[in-house]
């Protein structure tokens, strides 16, 4: 079958897509975008998280004919989609988290930091000022093996702080 | 045959530095780490080629049987299947491999010895065409009685795995084992793979001076390393007859001595390029999915992407070896230890891994950072039908701290002493003696860890008590499931310290390589660094711009991709890279400071004669000398020319363990932490949250501060892992149940506590710039501390973990 979605704002297509595939192998394999990642492809680790009309979801359980003639907004546009969010106050080529998960150290393998950073955005901008618990409720189906989760809380309180300040600060 | 069009995702040089001069002890920001949240970082999986075909694996659903026959034909009748292997089809005389000792078939032959053991492997032009011709290949089994335990697997008639091993040494054996096998005092039987005995003073005697004496039997189940970046690659057929390796390993050059004599190629044909690695801790050691890749790729002369997926995954690598202890302390009213006796048996599963060295680690590390003159320890590790097991994080020592932790507590309430001044009065330091002899010649800060750690405020009381007298379930056990609003919670707060040693060990030839070459670069004096280490996200790659700054002046540094283009920089493992590679990084860097300084003497050592008197160091883009005068630019000195190095670098020698006495200098260096667990429990239904786990460690050297604490946290909450819900769960027919993590769960970031740490630096001069390599040690102490901790809140014994909730609540 042919599939058609937006990605990131820009109109992507491919064909002879199985229908078992998912909407993240369809990213992934068929439409060079390998950022979300592969680590459970059960729905239990969140490093493929995308926004889907907004929702995060993880993209390996939407089947990709799920995604027909919808939004998607992948790691790769998550910049650009802060930009836009949040108008001409913000410079830098990183989103806020992108920057503040840089920053705090909250980047080790970086395996679960594409699908973190979505979920994180997805958080800050439901929620500009989220205490911890909201910041763990929210990030609870990302899992992470190498940081012990520490620092992607600094990262993401960081993220938070410096967009509530309507700028980044440059650290 | 070659395909004509290149790879995307192959990694790129990383170029560093403009605008940091962050040297060693700075906390520069990642080379990666702008790829890695932008979504740009190829890892292994990510690798992609135009006309590539998807490999997959067929593996056995038995945990032992025989195989009668495999019939491929139906399979590579589908449509898009390119090729179908069997062990049948391998290209060479060698058709095994391993780490120590080669008794792993790349596919099976005859017989499979584990559940999930590769059988046949599949090429197709879609990865479901692949995993459905896989299930058309049709295997006869007949099931064999498995072997799954001490018990069975030494008993009268037991099967035997490996029944003509031919690890065994050369030379009369000491006696006959069963079925006539020659026998060793380290293999005293043919299904243990390798046996270490440590005996030092005389145990015996000194029991008879013992006021308390205390055992234990204690269990610790089978971890999983739960890498995120499932094991992937991708081969590329060449033209000259060779491939081209794109993989996430932890040690190029192991895992190529490994796959060239199966693939029948010289080594300098298989050539490796080490991609993004999502996480390693040790699941990476041993080869997975690299040499079938390859075999398909040579065989269809089409580029071959394999990735497993979670469920394969667990199947794909070792584990943490399982392991039963048996333990015996005493002491003297006064709170001293008279001896220890123990016993450890840990299930390496039906093939050899790195059962042997982590057989020598539990031994030597059996007694913890404890003085105890009067030792008997005996570590085994057996073969059996389970999965195999081999490296974890802690490699043997974690096992041993769970074990070694519960009897100090346990001593300590016999001589009701507190637990933190009972460890103290019997904390090793500078001096102490390992139970092999080996003198721990360096820093041993034991008692000054569990100092800090007890110091500490301890956290609020009852924090899901808001302020407006709402609870929020998030901070109590059981959480968002809402099952008790406080009633019935009981905190705990428990204490564990660890001692683990660093780099390879018992006379292993360990080095590492660096190429360093400094060159200008558009006006300004470059350092571009090559080595083969894998960065497996600990942060290496950041700590060799920062060695490299220092030791060449120079604020720019570009790093080379990981490959087998330059010598082997050893494993990513035993806490080692930065010790090891680190130090050649550094060494390197000097050799090629002394040619720069030799080039500037020879062009301007006539200018001034300091050139030739004083002591002379690079130093913000300058030679200047060790009084701050200037004497040339780099720029000046360098002119056109490159001047490179390459070298070796070695850690001061170790010996083996004598095979009856475990005497012997082991192990490098040792590495000490020491962890506080606050806990809260719901003594109705067993559930426990854990409020704070806080860590003390001497680092020797923070090296780069954000990335030590980095691996701190990680560590910690690895060990809280173990402690309280990870564990493969093997059945008495020897088959993995819960393979996924719905099942095998790893902790959420509402599992993980805030995890304060206290970093000491402590140097040890046998070390570059004094560090100690870091990563391990926090994965011991944290799991003891936690049990410690539940044990107070509960007063149950909790022999085991993960400890579960019908444990706690005894149902």
């Amino acid at each position: 079958m042919r599939v058609t979605f937006t990605v990131n704002g820009r109109r992507h297509e491919a064909d002879d897509v199985w229908e078992g595939e998912s909407l993240l192998y369809v990213l992934r394999e068929r439409m060079g975008l390998p950022g979300s990642k592969n680590a459970c492809e059960q729905g239990e680790c969140g490093s493929c998280t995308v926004r889907l009309d907004g929702e995060p979801v993880c993209a390996c359980l939407v089947a990709a004919g799920q995604a027909e003639g919808r939004e998607v907004v992948t790691v790769e546009g998550l910049a650009a989609y802060a930009k836009e969010r949040e108008g001409s106050a913000r410079t830098g080529d990183l989103a806020p988290v992108q920057q503040a998960f840089l920053d705090a150290g909250a980047v080790q393998c970086g395996f679960c930091t594409p699908g973190l950073l979505v979920a994180a955005d997805e958080l800050i901008e439901r929620n500009p000022q989220p205490s911890d618990a909201d910041i763990r409720e929210a990030l609870s189906g990302n899992l992470c093996r190498c940081t012990g989760y520490e620092k992607i809380m600094d990262a993401v309180r960081l993220a938070a702080a410096r967009t509530d300040d309507g700028a980044p600060e440059v650290v | 045959m070659a395909p004509a069009t290149g790879p995307t995702g192959t990694p790129t040089r990383l170029d560093e530095g403009a605008g940091t001069r962050a040297g060693v002890g700075d906390s520069p920001l990642r080379p990666d780490g702008t790829l890695k949240v932008t979504g740009d970082f190829a890892y292994s999986s990510d690798m992609w080629h135009e006309d590539m075909l998807w490999g997959c694996t067929l593996r056995s659903p038995h945990a032992h049987a025989e195989i009668r026959s495999i019939d491929t034909g139906e399979a590579l009748r589908q449509p898009g299947v390119h090729a179908v292997l069997t062990f049948d089809d391998l290209p060479a005389a060698t058709t095994h491999y391993g780490l120590e000792i080669q008794d792993t078939p790349v596919l099976a032959h005859g017989r499979v010895r584990h559940h999930g053991e590769p059988v046949a492997l599949v090429a197709a032009d879609h990865p479901e065409t692949a995993r459905r011709a896989a299930a058309k290949i049709k295997v006869e089994y007949e099931e064999l009685p498995v072997v799954h335990d001490e018990a069975s697997a030494l008993g009268e008639g037991a099967p035997l795995l490996h029944p003509d091993r031919d690890d065994l040494p050369q030379g009369p054996p000491a006696s006959s084992g069963p079925g006539g096998t020659p026998s060793a005092p380290h293999v005293p039987h043919p299904n243990i793979v390798h046996r270490q005995p440590i005996v030092r003073g005389d145990a015996e005697a000194a029991a008879g001076r013992a006021d308390v004496i205390v055992t234990g039997e204690y269990e610790v189940g089978m971890q999983d390393q739960a890498f995120l970046g499932p094991e992937s690659g991708l081969a590329v057929p060449a033209e000259d007859g060779g491939v081209d390796l794109y993989i996430a390993t932890q040690w190029l050059h192991s895992d190529l001595r490994q796959i060239a004599p199966v693939l029948g190629l010289p080594e300098e044909k298989v050539r490796m390029t080490l991609s993004g690695v999502g996480g390693a801790f040790g699941g990476r050691e041993d080869l997975s999915m690299q040499i079938h890749a390859c075999l398909l790729a040579l065989r269809t002369g089409k580029p071959v992407k394999i990735v497993y997926n979670r469920f394969e995954s667990f199947f794909g690598h070792v584990h943490r070896h399982p392991a039963t202890l048996w333990y015996e302390h005493g002491a003297t009213r006064d709170g001293k230890l008279t001896h220890m006796r123990c016993r450890i048996v840990l299930d390496g599963g039906a093939y050899a891994s790195a059962s042997p060295a982590v057989v020598g680690n539990a031994s030597s590390h059996a007694a913890g950072p404890y003085v105890v003159d009067d030792v008997d320890i005996e570590a085994l590790a057996l073969y059996t039908n389970n999965p195999p097991c081999g490296a974890m994080r802690g490699f043997g020592a974690v096992q041993a701290c769970f074990a070694y932790e519960a009897q100090m507590d346990k001593l300590a309430a016999e001589l009701d002493m507190d637990p933190v001044d009972f460890r103290q009065r019997n904390a090793m330091s500078r001096g102490s003696l390992m139970p092999t002899g080996q003198p721990v010649d360096a820093p041993a800060p034991v008692a000054e860890l569990l100092r800090r750690v007890k110091a500490r405020p301890l956290p609020m009381e009852a924090q899901w008590e808001s302020v407006g007298g709402e609870t929020d379930v998030r901070a109590l056990p059981g959480g968002l499931s809402n099952t008790t609003h406080g009633e019935g919670v009981v905190r705990g707060v428990g204490y564990a310290v660890g001692i683990k040693n660093v780099c390879y060990s018992e006379g292993f030839d360990d080095y590492s390589t660096a190429r360093v070459r400094l060159e200008v670069v558009g006006g300004e004096p470059v350092a571009l660094v090559h080595t083969a280490m894998a960065e497996v996200g600990q942060g290496g790659i950041t700590v060799h711009t920062q060695i490299a700054r220092t030791e060449l002046g120079v604020t720019q540094v570009t790093l080379h991709p990981a490959d087998t283009r330059v010598g082997s920089a050893g494993s990513t493992s035993a806490s080692r890279q930065t010790y090891m590679t680190g130090g050649a990084v550094k060494h390197v860097c000097e050799l090629v400071r002394e040619k720069v300084l030799r080039r500037g003497r020879e062009l301007f050592g006539t200018h001034h004669p300091a050139w030739a008197t004083a002591e002379l160091l690079l130093e913000g883009g300058k030679v200047v000398t060790d009084g701050g005068e200037v004497l040339a630019s780099l720029v000046d000195v360098l002119g056109e020319e490159a001047v490179e190095a390459e070298d070796e670098w070695r850690h001061r020698a170790t010996a083996p363990f004598d095979l009856e006495t475990g005497q012997g200098f082991g192990h490098v260096q040792y590495s000490f932490a020491a962890h506080r667990a606050v806990v809260e429990v719901d003594t109705e239904l067993g559930l426990v949250k854990v409020v704070e786990l806080a860590c003390a460690q001497d680092v020797g050297k923070a090296m780069n501060p954000q990335a030590v604490v980095g691996q701190i946290h990680g560590g910690t909450t690895q060990g809280l892992g173990l402690a309280v819900m990870e564990e493969i769960v093997v059945d008495p027919a020897a088959k993995v149940r819960n393979p996924s993590f719905t099942d095998y769960l790893i902790p959420t970031i509402a599992d993980t506590p805030t995890i304060p740490v206290d970093v000491l630096e402590l140097a040890d001069e046998h070390a570059p710039y004094g560090l100690r390599g870091a990563g391990e040690a926090p994965t011991l102490s944290s799991t003891p501390a936690v049990m410690a901790a539940i044990r107070a809140a509960t007063g149950r014994a909790l022999p085991r973990v993960p400890v579960r909730p019908e444990h706690i609540v005894e149902v």
